[in-house]
């Protein structure tokens, strides 16, 4: 199989990737807090299966399977159509459904779900791998070389 | 030859249930819960997701807390429980240098771009026991300082623009079905690099580390320097066919390895420094460590180096260093082996016999 192309900037994968590295209980908060939520039907699962994640040798080189991980994935269809597809880490299959529901939902309405789901998603993403760099830093180290008969 | 048993079903149904008592010990102690393990003995769950060759932290605490804390049982747990899953597919190759990075470290460069950062480690404390953490004392928020924006790449990625260290090799991306999977086919000798690496990523922590250790001591002794260990957390992206792109999983925290080697040259090569590399499943440096000498030392071929000691053999290593199948091997020997025992008995019998009757016959 020849690798997908990568659309950096497309809304759509911009969007799953923050909902996938969302805390499930922050997704279930959103969705409650949605108003006028759609009625959905499940196509396929939610489902928990495997996903073998990749290295490259020496860290660029040719790719190696490092060993496996559990996924969730989950796809529904809203009432008025939409197709949504849900994936992430983990075997929480409510969250894989949530991501398809909001996937389906950021096609009908990009607009209110960036701003009502995403938008907070991505600035407590951001929040969280700050203070994690900041505690990183903290611990940041200057070796000096000793001359000998220097000390 | 292993010949079945049967019966013995109540002394294992009540062997079993006494195994959960124990496992629980004294009720008057609160029960584990898993969140506790994760969260407090998150090092323990990290080799049992690296050597259990699973990503799921909730599955490895409750493999910890079903096996009593035996590791390798745990291991095993996860192992079989993964065969009980569909495979979804292959994920991109994870992006090292675009870590989100808890610890980075280099032995052979003292200022590198980005910095060496302690993170949370082990060196440099007394190893001195602490009682106030038996008491559940209060543990004071971490410190924090302003962080470096800047990137900070692969020491190896740098030094390698010099020419003298030993680059990495690219791959034609079409090729990318061709990578080995022993899950899938079983291992054929010799191996390429990819296989190898899959095997020494789930291998034995403790078997690794005497290998890595026995060539520091000597046993292919090829002089090893830490370039960079680096331990954070990295996107896992898996293509989505219905999607027409791929969208990343999530994240998991992953440390690497990468170990510096002199390499006088060959007639094909000239002098540089060569690398073994380790990449291993949540923060075990250690394991990155062996993995990454046991890496080295087992390219001892590609290199034209002679093969003349343990951890070059590579039938050697990688047979050996999967401590599930080591421990089903030895482990079974204390199943009932009574037939076979009748057969060497009978065997020793007629030995015995045979040279009782030489002697007497030469006295």
């Amino acid at each position: 199989m020849t690798a997908l192309p990568v659309p950096d900037t497309d809304p759509r994968r911009l969007a799953l990737n923050a909902l996938a590295a969302a805390d499930a209980n922050a997704l279930t908060a959103a969705w409650s807090n949605w108003s006028d939520k759609p009625d959905f039907k499940p196509v396929r699962g939610p489902e928990t299966g495997l996903v073998m994640v990749r290295g490259r040798a020496g860290g660029g080189g040719a790719p190696f399977n490092l060993g496996e991980a559990s996924v969730s994935r989950a796809t529904v269809r809203l009432e008025s159509g939409e197709i949504g597809h849900g994936y992430c880490l983990g075997r929480d299959l409510d969250k894989a459904r949530l991501i398809a529901v909001f996937d389906a939902l950021f096609q009908r309405d990009p607009a209110t779900v960036e701003t009502w789901i995403l938008a907070p998603l991505r600035a407590g993403a951001t929040a969280a791998d700050t203070k994690r760099k900041q505690e990183t830093a903290a611990t940041k180290v200057n070796f000096f070389t000793m001359v000998r008969g220097d000390n | 030859m292993y010949v079945a048993v049967k019966g013995g079903e109540a002394a294992i149904a009540n062997a079993h249930a006494l195994l959960a008592d124990r496992r629980r010990g004294d009720r008057a102690v609160p029960a584990l819960r898993t969140e506790q393990i994760i969260e407090q003995l998150g090092l323990a769950v990290d080799r049992c997701m690296a050597e259990g060759s699973l990503y799921d932290r909730e599955l490895a605490a409750l493999a910890i807390l079903q096996s009593r804390g035996d590791l390798i049982e745990a291991i095993f747990l996860v192992r079989a429980y993964r065969t009980t899953l569909p495979r979804f597919g292959y994920s991109r190759p994870i992006d090292t240098a675009d870590m989100l990075i808890e610890r980075r470290v280099s032995a052979t460069f003292k200022d590198l771009p980005g910095g060496q950062l302690l993170g949370p480690t082990f060196d440099y404390t007394h190893r001195l026991l602490d009682p106030a953490i038996a008491e559940g004392n209060d543990i004071a928020e971490p410190v924090t300082a302003e962080a470096d924006p800047a990137r900070a790449p692969r020491v190896t990625d740098m030094l390698g623009h010099q020419g003298l260290m030993e680059p990495d090799l690219g791959f034609d991306p079409v090729e990318q079905d061709e990578v080995g999977d022993l899950t899938r086919e079983p291992l054929q000798y010799p191996l390429d690099r990819d296989l190898r690496l899959q095997a020494l990523a789930r291998g034995d922590e403790g078997f690794l580390l005497a290998l890595g250790y026995s060539t520091q001591r000597g046993y292919a002794r090829n002089h090893p320097l830490v370039g960079e260990i680096r331990i954070g957390e990295v996107e896992v992206e898996l293509d989505i066919p219905e999607l027409g792109f791929p969208v990343s999983l999530g994240r998991v925290r992953v440390t690497e390895c990468q170990m510096v080697n002199q390499f006088k040259g060959s007639a094909k090569v000239p002098p540089q420094f060569t690398r073994g590399y380790g990449l291993v499943f949540g923060q075990s440096e250690r394991k990155a460590m062996s993995m990454s000498l046991c890496d080295r030392a087992l390219r001892a071929r590609e290199f034209g180096e002679d093969i003349s000691a343990p951890a070059q053999d590579e039938e050697f290593v990688i047979s050996h260093l999967d401590n599930v199948q080591s421990t089903g091997f030895v482990e079974h020997l204390k199943l009932p082996h009574y037939v076979d025992f009748q057969a060497e008995l009978d065997l020793i019998r007629t030995m015995r016999a045979k040279f009782e009757a030489t002697q007497e016959a030469a006295e």
